[in-house]
């Protein structure tokens, strides 16, 4: 069938984007890895109707967060030979961790007594069906005060992120408006008697 | 036919895999992020498929928020990661012994 192609297609694709971030040399080449990991996603959500948050995923992750990762890549000076050094003394650890975790999941999930029956299957939606609307009525009822909490955590993150890396550089001549207005007039003004028109002694 | 086992075989899979690359790029800050967030995304991928096969939509409105989640903690890392190279000049995390911990 041509939707388990595309499946299968975009998987593999997926996988091998994957494995492209973890194993790549040079960290450009990871971020771009991850992106093509992130389109893939994508593709592989809107094959299961989730529309909306496959968008999502482009915008935000595509579009803000990557683009923030190659800024930050390309500004860091990395010394790549030397961030590779002793790459592969905790290799075997990680392969075997991740096949005991592939393991587990296919012992889970292909098991009988999970109770998999239960899920209602890949049930097309019509046509007319939206999922960006019904995410929305749950979302703005339902949902509204952690709507709400993740705007305020957004914000915190841009305050923290500003005032971590704001630097303040020596040379730098700032205005500073509580001392302009807090000054007086006997600050800044000194009047001096003038000698040369009273006297007229002194040198014009 | 997609089925849940052969979304969540995928998710499984791709969890593996970014756990293996934390293990493989234990030096480099920037590449750790990147395999968290690709963890992040086997995690999204399992909430998806759930809230699709179980007909549910708590589990989207789920990973709208671990999307926000995920975007605040990838800019505050970056942030520290740009001051850290500031001070240190490399991002090596063996040099970041400073707590001794």
């Amino acid at each position: 069938m041509f939707v388990d192609l595309l499946f299968y297609g975009f998987s593999t694709i997926l996988l091998a984007a994957a494995l492209g971030v973890i194993i790549s040399r040079n960290p450009v080449y990871s971020a771009l890895c991850l992106v093509l990991a992130f389109f893939t996603s994508a593709a592989l959500w809107l094959l299961i109707e989730a529309e909306f948050l496959a968008i999502v995923l482009v915008l935000v992750y595509v579009g803000a967060v990557m683009v923030l990762f190659l800024f930050v890549v390309m500004m860091l000076d990395i010394n790549v030979e030397e961030v590779k050094r002793g790459f592969t003394r905790y290799a075997w650890l990680g392969w075997v961790v991740s096949l005991i975790v592939i393991g587990q999941m296919i012992t889970v999930f292909y098991a009988k007594d999970f109770g998999i029956d239960a899920t209602i299957g890949p049930v097309r939606n019509p046509v007319d069906h939206s999922n960006t609307r019904e995410l929305g009525e749950v979302l703005y009822t339902q949902y509204v005060y952690p709507f709400e909490l993740a705007a305020v955590l957004l914000l915190v993150a841009i305050v923290a992120a500003i005032a971590l890396t704001m630097r303040r550089r020596p040379g730098l001549k700032p205005q500073d408006v509580a001392k302009q207005v807090a000054v007086r007039r006997e600050d800044r003004v000194r009047l001096v008697k003038d000698v040369t028109r009273e006297g007229g002694e002194g040198p014009r | 036919m997609i089925t849940l086992q052969h979304m969540m075989t995928l998710s499984g899979i791709l969890f593996a895999l970014s756990v293996a690359g934390i293990f493989l790029n234990r030096k480099n800050v920037i590449l750790l992020l990147m395999c968290i967030e690709l963890m992040l995304l086997a995690v999204n991928f399992s909430f998806v498929s759930f809230s699709r096969f179980l007909g549910d939509l708590d589990g989207q409105v789920f990973v709208f928020f671990v999307l926000t989640v995920a975007a605040a903690e990838s800019a505050i890392g970056l942030a520290i990661l740009v001051v850290l190279f500031r001070e240190r000049r490399s991002i090596n995390v063996e040099d970041l012994d400073t707590m001794k911990g």
